[in-house]
């Protein structure tokens, strides 16, 4: 669906290039929910804007549908467009006119007749559930109410993809989990293939399928959501999973143990998929001389699974600990001994 | 009988011909700066850093003519023009000869809160348009002017409230209305009753201007 071939973006600035996307390949199959995640200033803004040109590449092709947005122009490009469609962090919305008006915007753009114009306004407001707003004007509306209008008014032309820029990232959490269910909900309904640039790692984890991982204009990670969460191979990916894994009180907690307790480890285990649902605590506890202290746990779900992890304090025998761990590590379950370095 | 000692001078007749020559001089050159404003005004941001027809050198070129004509007094810029206006309306006495200098001094100082106005639209909205796979006309028509619609409104009223004191200006070199009146009944014969009662309308005038001009900018936005 997608392609991205050795693309380069160089912008002239007053210190000399920038480099914003660095020898970037990328193949984005039909249907998938992608996303690519990194600091502001990685370039991901960049690359998305070249899948439909608003962007061009130094260097590199860039094709999309079936198309190669970095070479096509004019009328060619404006068609192109009306196949790829964008939500932004800001909405982007018209505010001089209402939320049906808004929505109708795409679809005057691509010269549909006023009947037929008011007949998808009106599947699209169901769709995106705003049915009563429709005379609103932006001003009037919540954010979430405002990104709706913009999903709705992307998916006038039914293209056949989406772009999401940063699309949650100004909204509160709740109403950024109503968007992701809606982005799920439309990937399943519609087929739509999906990408979407985040700078937070629950985005990922909650609606994407696969991921890439952006520093300084290069993909320095890429692959399989859940094996991304199980294995991250980049010291910022690992930075990015921990954004879920591991909430911030939990490092206080483990430091604080450190110093309390001279005896024993704290240990971080890891579960993915079947193994979360094993009783592996019962069983450890069963087979090894040891205390089993939980401190922390938390189960998130992803696209292709559930991925877990726990804090325990191990406290017994030096052998017997060790013997703990090497149990724990036979079950499939990732062990990090959490030391106070 | 009062009223006859205090405003014996007045011809009434005189006094209500001359309010609407005041009214037709501002009324035209208000449309004709609507119009080539909005026109000069969007070249300028079109043209500017960043823009969908971005091009130094036009841009350079427009805003060297806006601020010239901008910069030149209105009453200089009345004699400069009497060629221009004697080719064009073939006198310089009545309404009409008033007309070029009126609209080809206040277009450009119009032409600039235009631009002022545009570059307030949110360059998102714009981008989201070009997402859409909008074609520059539609996004002049259909995003530029409505997003930008109560600045340009509020925009023009300033613009005519200045053009009611032009037209005033113009009078005083034989273009007819309330300051002609003004200049010739009432302050070269000693008249200031006739030089009150033309201030009276003309104060009218701007309040009745900026008064619709509030009414319709707060109507259009809807922010």
């Amino acid at each position: 669906m997608i392609s991205i071939k050795d693309v380069r973006k160089v912008f002239p600035s007053k210190q000399g290039q920038l480099k914003a996307v660095d020898d970037v390949n990328l193949e984005i199959k039909e249907g998938e929910i992608f996303g690519v995640i990194g600091y502001s200033g990685a370039g991901k803004s960049t690359l998305i804007r070249m899948l439909n040109g608003l962007e061009l590449p130094t260097e590199g092709s860039v094709t999309v549908a079936g198309r190669v947005i970095s070479k096509i122009r004019g009328s060619e490009l404006r068609k192109a467009r009306q196949e790829i469609s964008m939500i932004f962090q800001h909405f982007n919305l018209l505010w001089s006119r209402t939320v049906s008006e808004n929505i109708s915007f795409p679809l005057e753009i691509a010269g549909v007749g006023a009947a037929e114009r008011q007949k998808r306004v009106n599947e699209l407001i169901k769709l995106v559930g705003l049915e009563g707003r429709e005379n609103a004007y932006p001003s009037q509306l919540s954010g979430g109410q405002k990104q709706r209008v913009g999903i709705a008014r992307a998916l006038a032309n039914n293209p056949k993809v989406l772009l999401c820029d940063e699309a949650t990232s100004a909204l509160d959490p709740q109403t950024t989990d109503s968007i992701l269910d809606l982005l799920v909900d439309i990937n399943k309904r519609l087929g739509l293939t999906i990408v979407l640039i985040t700078h937070e790692m629950h985005v990922i984890r909650k609606i994407c399928h696969r991921v890439a991982v952006m520093e300084s204009g290069r993909i320095v990670e890429l692959g399989q959501v859940l094996d991304v969460f199980k294995n991250p191979q980049q010291k910022i990916t690992k930075r990015f999973v921990k954004q879920v894994t591991e909430p911030e009180e939990t490092k206080e907690t483990a430091e604080h143990l450190l110093e309390h307790c001279k005896t024993g480890r704290v240990v971080q285990l890891t579960f993915i998929g079947e193994a979360a649902e094993q009783p592996i605590i019962t069983n450890l506890i069963r087979n090894n001389n040891v205390t089993v202290n939980i401190l922390q746990g938390k189960i998130s779900q992803t696209q292709s699974g559930s991925y877990g992890s726990l804090f325990i304090h191990l406290d017994g025998h030096d052998t017997e600990v060790d013997k703990a761990i090497d149990y724990i590590r036979s079950q499939q379950v990732g062990v990090e001994v959490v030391t106070n370095e | 009988m009062n009223e006859e000692r205090y405003f014996q001078d007045i011809d009434w007749e005189e006094m209500w011909e001359a309010t609407l020559q005041t009214l037709y001089m501002t009324g035209i050159s208000v449309v004709a700066t609507f119009i080539l404003g909005i026109l000069l005004g969007m070249l300028l941001f079109l043209t500017s850093k960043g823009n969908i027809w971005e091009n130094r050198p036009v841009n350079i070129v427009i805003s060297a003519i806006v601020n010239i004509f901008r910069s030149i007094p209105f009453i200089i810029l009345i004699v400069l023009l009497i060629p221009f206006t004697m080719f064009l309306v073939k006198s310089m006495i009545g309404e009409n000869a008033a007309l070029p200098a009126l609209i080809i001094g206040a277009a450009p100082f119009y032409a600039r809160m235009v631009e002022i106005g545009l570059r307030e639209i949110d360059k998102g909205v714009i981008e989201a348009a070009k997402s859409m796979g909008a074609t520059t006309g539609t996004i002049i028509w259909k995003v530029l002017l409505p997003e930008s619609m109560p600045a340009l409104v509020s925009g023009i009223t300033v613009t005519a409230i200045a053009l009611v004191g032009y037209t005033a200006m113009a009078g005083v070199i034989g273009a007819g209305g309330l300051g002609n009146l003004a200049y010739l009944e009432g302050f070269q014969r000693n008249q200031n009753d006739v030089t009150l009662i033309a201030t009276i309308i003309i104060l009218i005038i701007v309040f009745v201007i900026q008064f619709i001009g509030d009414i319709i900018t707060s109507k259009l936005d809807k922010r």
